[in-house]
């Protein structure tokens, strides 16, 4: 969402290192061109990290700590180039500011974005020192190399530390000079790829962890909202509040009044402690005019896409070769399938809250936000102030998985604290969050195939309606422009452009109205690709099946790397072969072709990750047991190889696998909800119910060891691994399922309609 | 007014009788590792120990508490470095780490009540800790080497 925005805010400004003070600050000068001596004012203060005179190197980092140890991966990118010793580097997770341009934190694109912004900063830094040292050491710079944070030539040296203490002059670099600086080899590296523990979690074992949840401020209040009946629309016609003023603590039930129109119709009941403000709430009886959402559910989102689908015009054509629609008149056969996928909740073990007060005339807002630079104009249109006048205060997040990409929960607080004039927290209850989720919308796909008379595969069609997440944020005007003009949301269909050749293709995307206007479809880990490859591979098994050919085979023979699938420089070098290497990879390591007992089977799926631009090549083979009496489906194993390039902290790239991937089959067999007239339909943990461990089956994940640039890890494995389930209990059964979650009654349906010669 | 011994420290709350413990852990007396995830006792963040045993604080009432001792993940050990954490650590179990003072707590039970325990009493004495993170297989491991590491300590003793 923010990688262009930031890669080129960044290119605009001259990179600064400077002597200021006992601090070397190094950073992005706000101006081009600004070249005034150092400690003079023009220069602004705007750094990526900077080295004091002990030799301590803290590492400013602009992206949310959510679990995915970024702070750590971005810190040893750093140090690697600025040839400091780990224990000397320390991180700081900032607070918003213009000066660190777009605060954004999704995609799995954090690594990927800033490799080359902190390598180079390192780099900068580190020619800067050894210029520096050389200066003091009375030799040339050629003469000199930095190692474990110090200059050093032939048989002396002096530490960074000393370096910054003696305030060595200044060195600037031009945004040219910064492009071209030298990137050491993978060969030099001596962190990135290492192992290294997480520098976030000792307060995490320990209980000393501050999540925006534990924020306090002196005088502040507690608040929970009144949850409308619908996401949009509703009106407050009354508030009675009689029953609740028997609560010890109860102050007062606020009717907000939010030009952003975030949160039309929320009630926020206010107390002294949250205990009290949840006892008041439930007794707080609202009177509203419900949203016209109220007469939406499930179904009629699906029905509507549907009907998108079937209407030749409409949406966005993200490819659309010449030839397809001859490809398929001239088809010796063809195949068509339609899948679907439910509502998924994100169920962020935090639930969703913000403290915000006023304070020397601005207002503070303490929360984990996974994109502070989309709510901060939010904020500024529902506080009437603008934006300079607010700034957030982060906080590790206690879950994202794309939840707190909408901060949308900060508003109200904001609201109420206003209103109040005095400091609220305001926390969900977890029915409350639930209600409140951006969740991930139903989806509805048809794809099409034509194979000519020798069997060949000749052109392929694939057309998605869903909710559009993007669209919340970003006016068409501004959304990604396909290749026919019409705007769509990348996030609501990457996926379908895959890396397989087969001959013509088309792609539309299609921004289901209904959706978008009944709920707010949110960003949830994977996003689009989390349902294209549900479609995308279950479809290739069914193709397969229909050329009488094996699954892998298959896959294999149309992942030729030809043409537009044949990847380019920096970040998808190799293209399509590297995604056959993983999937040959995968199957070879899970014993594909073996004999399976009775009703156990092996599924297969290969996924390019999140994006064609950023591709992360995985490959997955699942194998299953499926009960035919009960239509259980367990899943016994996992096999997954991935080629994710180059990785920076190896632990927590396989930490995000792992998490990843059992997400993934949380959602193909635990998860998923329904939208029922306006609500989803579960609100706790008791008719909601992610993966546990007891349903963890064996996992054997394998990165394929490359220098590649680094690319994604905390979404691609949830693409890859509800289409093997799905093709797993195929093979052990013969029941093909077509609609994500897969429910017992499902695969008893399946198994019951399953013909002997369908297999 | 409710008196109990909290991480070996004795308090006195004024607050309602049915007051969540969790609340006034949290917000009464600042320990704030105790977390907040559902109110329902289902997915076992709250958790912490009451008189020894693993306890849901989000449903606990407070009066249920009275002269009990209570320890929170804050007071597990003084240095942070009981044998269940030190196995955290080691394989660097917490991804959000929002639900891991609970996990730990709970864990810390198991392995008191099974020293040695199977991977079938893992998954039904955790089986009420939800990871939204899914760290589960790093919790596996981490309890295993947990028990394997408290028992050594035992027989050294």
């Amino acid at each position: 969402m923010s990688k262009l925005q930031h890669q080129s805010a960044l290119s605009r400004r001259g990179f600064l290192i400077g002597v200021a003070g006992a601090a070397v600050t190094f950073g992005f000068a706000s101006k081009e061109g600004a070249a005034e001596e150092p400690g003079s004012n023009p220069f602004e203060p705007t750094i990526w990290y900077s080295l004091d005179r002990d030799g301590i190197v803290t590492v400013n980092i602009t992206r949310a700590e959510m679990g995915q140890h970024i702070g750590t991966a971005i810190a040893r990118i750093l140090a690697d180039e600025l040839e400091v010793e780990w224990s000397n580097v320390r991180i700081s997770a900032v607070d918003t500011d213009p000066k660190w341009g777009v605060m954004s934190t999704g995609g799995s694109k954090s690594v990927w974005t800033d490799f080359p912004i902190y390598s180079r900063a390192g780099a900068a830094g580190r020619i800067a020192l050894i210029e520096a040292g050389a200066k003091l050491l009375g030799v040339t710079p050629s003469q000199c190399l930095a190692r474990q944070a110090a200059v050093v030539a032939a048989n002396q040296s002096i530490s960074y530390g000393d370096i910054v203490r003696r305030g060595e002059p200044t060195r600037k670099f031009t945004p040219d000079e910064l492009a071209k600086l030298p990137i050491k080899p993978a060969s030099e590296r001596r962190l990135i790829g290492k192992k290294t523990d997480a520098l976030d979690i000792p307060t995490k074992i320990n209980g000393t962890a501050r999540y925006g949840i534990d924020a306090v401020v002196p005088g502040m209040v507690y608040a929970r909202p009144k949850i409308p009946p619908t996401r949009y629309g509703s009106v407050v016609r009354a508030v009675d509040d009689s029953a609740a003023k028997r609560v010890k603590g109860y102050l007062a039930s606020l009717v907000l009044e939010d030009p952003s129109n975030t949160v039309p119709g929320w009630v926020v009941v206010c107390a002294a402690s949250y205990p009290a403000a949840i006892r008041a709430a439930d007794l707080v009886k609202v009177d509203w005019a419900a949203g016209d959402a109220a007469r939406v559910s499930e179904q009629d989102v699906l029905d509507h896409g549907a009907k998108q689908i079937a209407a030749p015009h409409g949406g966005a054509l993200l490819v659309d070769d010449p030839g397809i629609d001859s490809a398929f008149r001239a088809a010796g056969s063809t195949l068509e399938r339609t899948y679907t996928t439910a509502s998924v909740l994100h169920a962020q073990l935090e639930p969703v809250n913000a403290l915000a007060f006023e304070k020397d005339g601005r207002f503070e807002i303490h929360t984990g936000s996974q994109a502070q630079s989309a709510i901060l104009p939010v904020l500024a249109r529902a506080l009437r102030l603008p934006q300079e006048r607010i700034i957030m205060r982060t906080y590790p997040i206690g879950g994202g998985f794309g939840r707190r990409l909408n901060t949308d929960f900060a508003v109200p607080a904001a609201l109420a604290a206003k209103a109040l004039g005095k400091p609220v927290k305001l926390v969900l209850t977890r029915p409350d969050d639930m209600r409140f989720d951006a969740f991930r919308s139903p989806s509805i796909q048809k794809l099409q195939l034509a194979f000519d008379v020798q069997g060949k595969v000749t052109a392929m069609e694939h057309h998605a309606s869903a909710g559009w997440p993007t669209a919340v944020y970003v006016a068409p005007a501004n959304m990604p422009k396909a290749p026919d003009g019409n705007p769509f949301d990348p996030f609501a269909i990457d996926g379908a452009d895959h890396w397989y050749s087969v001959g013509a293709q088309r792609v539309r995307a299609l921004s289901n109205d209904v959706a978008n206007t009944a709920f707010r479809p949110g960003y949830l880990r994977a996003v689009g690709p989390g349902w294209t490859n549900w479609a995308v591979e279950s479809f290739m098994d069914e193709a397969a099946l229909m050329a009488r050919a094996d699954p892998v085979a298959f896959r294999l023979g149309l992942l030729d790397g030809a043409g537009r699938n044949a990847g380019s420089a920096p970040s998808s070098v190799g293209g399509a072969r590297r995604q056959a290497a993983v999937l040959k990879r995968a199957a070879e390591k899970a014993g594909w072709g073996t004999s399976m007992p009775k009703d156990t089977g092996l599924g297969v799926a290969t996924t390019f990750g999140q994006a064609r631009s950023m591709p992360t090549w995985v490959g997955c083979v699942a194998r299953v047991r499926v009960d035919r009496r009960t239509g259980t489906v367990a899943v016994e194993k996992l096999t997954i190889v991935v080629d994710a390039g180059t990785l920076v902290h190896p632990d927590g790239a396989l930490a995000q696998v792992e998490g990843s991937a059992l997400w993934g089959l949380s959602m193909a067999l635990h998860e998923g909800t329904e939208f029922v007239n306006g609500q989803v339909k579960d609100a706790n943990f008791d008719s909601y119910t992610p993966l546990r461990i007891g349903d963890v089956p064996e996992l054997d994940i394998e990165f394929i060891d490359s220098t590649e640039a680094p690319v994604g890890l905390g979404e691609p494995g949830t693409t890859v691994v509800a289409p093997a389930i799905g093709n797993a209990v195929f093979a052990a059964t013969g029941a093909r399922l077509r609609h994500l979650p897969i429910r017992q009654a499902a695969v008893l349906k399946a198994l019951a309609s399953e013909k002997p010669s369908s297999r | 007014m409710t008196s109990f011994h909290i991480n070996g420290r004795a308090v006195t709350v004024d607050a309602e009788d049915d007051t969540p413990l969790l609340w006034v852990i949290r917000d009464t007396i600042g320990l704030t590792g105790t977390k907040f995830g559902c109110g329902i006792g289902m997915c076992g963040a709250c958790t912490v120990h009451v008189g020894g045993r693993p306890t849901r604080s989000c449903i606990t009432p407070l009066a249920s508490v009275a002269g009990a001792k209570v320890t929170t993940i804050e007071g597990l050990d003084p240095e942070g470095r009981h044998p269940v954490q030190r196995a955290w650590a080691d394989l660097q179990v917490p991804q959000c780490g929002y639900c891991q003072s609970g996990q730990i707590m709970q864990a810390v039970s198991l392995i008191n009540d099974f020293p040695s325990p199977t991977d079938r009493d893992i998954d039904a004495v955790m089986a009420g800790n939800l990871c939204r993170c899914m760290t589960y297989v790093r919790i596996r491991n981490a309890i295993k080497q947990a028990a394997a590491q408290s028992k050594k300590v035992a027989t050294d003793e």
